[in-house]
């Protein structure tokens, strides 16, 4: 994908390079059985937020981005599954993995790479970078576990004021060696807070695998706060959205907070350049990619929304590159 | 004449009327709930009566913050009680990088009403994990601000500014303090008077009419004002030293240039508090100084705090280490010769 951000935008041109090599094993190297073929504007969506990931790493590659960032690859389908079940008034507390939620919620690749970029029309003016992002009731930051009492107060406000509304917690299996994830769910299940929890438990915190670094399981500790535990291994959109349906009803309704473990893949690194897992586990991740699942089963309708959403990345990438940069003037 | 409010009654009735005022306020914290009404009673009977607003919380001081951080968020007040200022350290946390920062780092100012009380100090044998002044370690923290409960400041008025400000706060409370009376009309005792001057920290001015200009300014913070107030006393009857005791209310952000025309009446300077040493808010205060009042000075800012040493738990230890009356009457009188 041609991602020069100093050009003046020349038209959409065919993306190229290692995405679009012609597919040599007609198998795809797919592991699991066939996706369900999903809405144009879900799969746009998904394709979206893969395409402004890869973006995000080849920027970083031509030494365009200042600081950090950490891509969704593979986990894409989380959020494209839920958000159609949340409404505006829903809070949604997102973690430093977090563009393809605020992607999924807002379809602002625009905002969200001129927050990257430091560049103008960003969203927190370049203040808060990847990791840091508020808008509307979307609101990220980067320590993990932090944001569950956050969400437990809210929580409490909406269960009082705006009854029907709940706050999403999206945070990964590493973050459950926080302390602050217990003391949230303690308050939460005491006090019957609608708080949803979405672990995208990807298998690795950063660099430790799971089983080196978590004692037990997710489901035992939601279980000993008496709180609700989905586990959720589909990466189908459809199947995603048809379990959480009555999950999302049930804290709505009942305002009773649950967690939901989606076992999921992380394809790409932890940040940038910093994927230290053996070939054979990489490999591993890929063959559960939704994206190349997708593509061997759906070839016809994929083919065509992969290289739309490619050339709108780029699009995106050229014109927010030649953008001014930031100010911060609220101070 | 009617009985004067102890400092404890003076916060409850505060708290009452927050609680009142606005239905979107809360207060969290443990042991709150009647008939315990939390650890120093400064909470007792809010439960009973404004049973939504109040949360007795699970012992999870890094939690309740968090807590008291998501309702700011949504559009409330929230007042989160500490029961020992010694356990602000587990809420740390959530009052540095998330409510402290989420001020500013969204590129917009996101309001954040929000107070954390923490009962403070030593001087009651509580020992080393229960006595400890933390104020010097919340210094310095973008969009978080500190004061400290005095007998001149009604906490009404404290409390409302600190939620007004749309800033989270920290308000520290001499656990000694809340047994004592509010002072009320001007009047601290038989020889001294006080006043409150206009500067942003609302500072109060304790003084003995008809002394002319002070030989010294002490500044100290309100848990130090029963301390000070014996020390400007044993000073002016015993050694004739005339000394003025400044009590801000507001300790961080401090604006040393308001208080200028006052401090420099004096040619001395002595900032007093139960910090432990190094890194405390007396030095900062007294690097200010230095930097604005330097020809006046008859001599360096005498700064006083603890020792460097923990708060140890038998009278005569904790004596030792933390500032008494006679330790800020014999520094003066040494650093007047």
């Amino acid at each position: 994908m041609n991602v020069t951000s100093a050009s003046p935008a020349v038209g959409p041109r065919p993306a190229t390079g290692p995405e679009y090599a012609p597919e040599r094993d007609p198998g795809g190297g797919a592991a699991g059985p066939p996706l369900s073929r999903l809405s144009d504007a879900d799969l746009d969506t998904l394709l979206m937020i893969r395409h402004f990931e890869l973006a995000v790493l080849e920027l970083f590659s031509q030494g365009k981005l200042h600081g950090t960032t950490h891509t969704c690859l593979g986990q894409e389908y989380i959020p494209v599954a839920l958000y159609p079940l949340l409404g505006d008034g829903d809070y949604v507390f997102s973690n430093h993995r977090g563009h393809g939620h605020y992607l999924a919620r807002f379809q602002d690749p625009h905002g969200l790479l001129a927050e990257i970029m430091g560049r103008d029309g960003a969203v927190c003016h370049g203040v808060g970078g990847s990791q840091h992002i508020y808008r509307d009731r979307y609101l990220s930051t980067g320590v993990q576990g932090q944001s569950l009492p956050v969400a437990v107060g809210v929580g409490l406000h909406l269960k009082r004021a705006e009854p029907g509304r709940i706050a999403v917690v999206h945070i990964g299996d590493g973050t459950w060696g926080e302390g602050a994830v217990y003391e949230a769910l303690n308050m939460a299940g005491l006090w019957q807070v609608p708080v949803l929890v979405v672990v995208e438990h990807n298998g690795i915190a950063q660099s430790t695998p799971t089983e080196r670094q978590m004692a037990g399981t997710v489901a035992a500790r939601a279980a000993a706060f008496g709180v609700g535990h989905l586990r959720i291994d589909s990466v189908d959109v459809t199947d995603v959205r048809a379990a959480l349906t009555p999950v999302v009803g049930q804290v709505r309704d009942r305002h009773q907070p649950y967690v939901v473990e989606c076992v999921t893949h992380r394809v790409g690194p932890h940040s940038k350049g910093d994927d230290t897992r053996p070939p054979e586990v990489r490999e591993r991740a890929a063959r559960h990619d939704w994206y190349r699942r997708y593509r061997h089963h759906h070839p016809g309708q994929f083919a065509a929304a992969d290289r739309a959403q490619a050339e709108a990345v780029a699009a995106v990438v050229r014109e927010v590159g030649a953008r001014p940069a930031s100010r911060w003037e609220a101070r | 004449m009617s009985r004067r409010q102890r400092v404890a009654e003076n916060l409850n009735d505060a708290l009452h009327h927050l609680l009142a005022a606005h239905p979107g306020t809360y207060v969290i914290g443990e042991d709150l709930a009647d008939p315990y009404g939390g650890a120093f009673k400064v909470t007792r009977g809010l439960s009973d009566r404004f049973p939504d607003q109040v949360l007795s919380s699970p012992l999870s001081e890094g939690g309740i913050a968090g807590v008291g951080a998501g309702l700011a968020l949504a559009g409330n007040r929230s007042v989160v009680e500490v029961m020992f200022s010694d356990f602000a350290a587990l809420a740390f946390d959530p009052l540095l990088n998330f409510a402290a920062k989420s001020v500013s780092m969204y590129g917009r100012r996101v309001p954040m009403s929000m107070v954390v009380r923490c009962p403070t100090g030593g001087n009651r044998g509580y020992g080393p994990t229960h006595s400890q002044s933390l104020q010097k370690h919340f210094l310095g923290i973008p969009s978080l601000h500190l004061r400290e409960v005095t007998p001149f400041h009604d906490n009404r008025r404290v409390l409302t500014a600190m939620l007004d400000r749309e800033e989270p706060g920290v308000l520290f409370e001499d656990k000694v303090l809340y047994t004592r009376a509010m002072y009320r009309d001007g009047v601290v005792d038989d020889l001294f008077r006080y006043e409150v001057l206009t500067d942003p920290a609302e500072t109060a001015r304790v003084f003995a009419p008809d002394c002319g200009p002070p030989d010294w300014i002490v500044l100290a913070p309100g848990g130090l004002t029963e301390r000070a107030v014996a020390a400007l006393r044993s000073l002016l009857l015993e050694e004739e030293i005339t000394c003025e005791l400044l009590v801000p209310s507001q300790l961080y952000p401090f604006d040393t240039e308001a208080l200028l025309p006052v401090l420099s009446r004096a040619g001395r300077v002595c900032v007093v508090e139960d910090s432990t040493a190094d890194g405390t808010w007396g030095e900062l205060l007294a690097q200010r100084l230095h930097e604005r009042l330097w020809r006046r000075l008859a001599r360096p800012v005498l700064a006083l705090s603890a020792g460097p040493s923990i708060v140890p738990t038998a009278a005569h230890l904790e004596h030792e280490v933390l500032p008494q009356s006679s330790t800020i009457h014999r520094a003066i009188v040494e650093a007047t010769k």
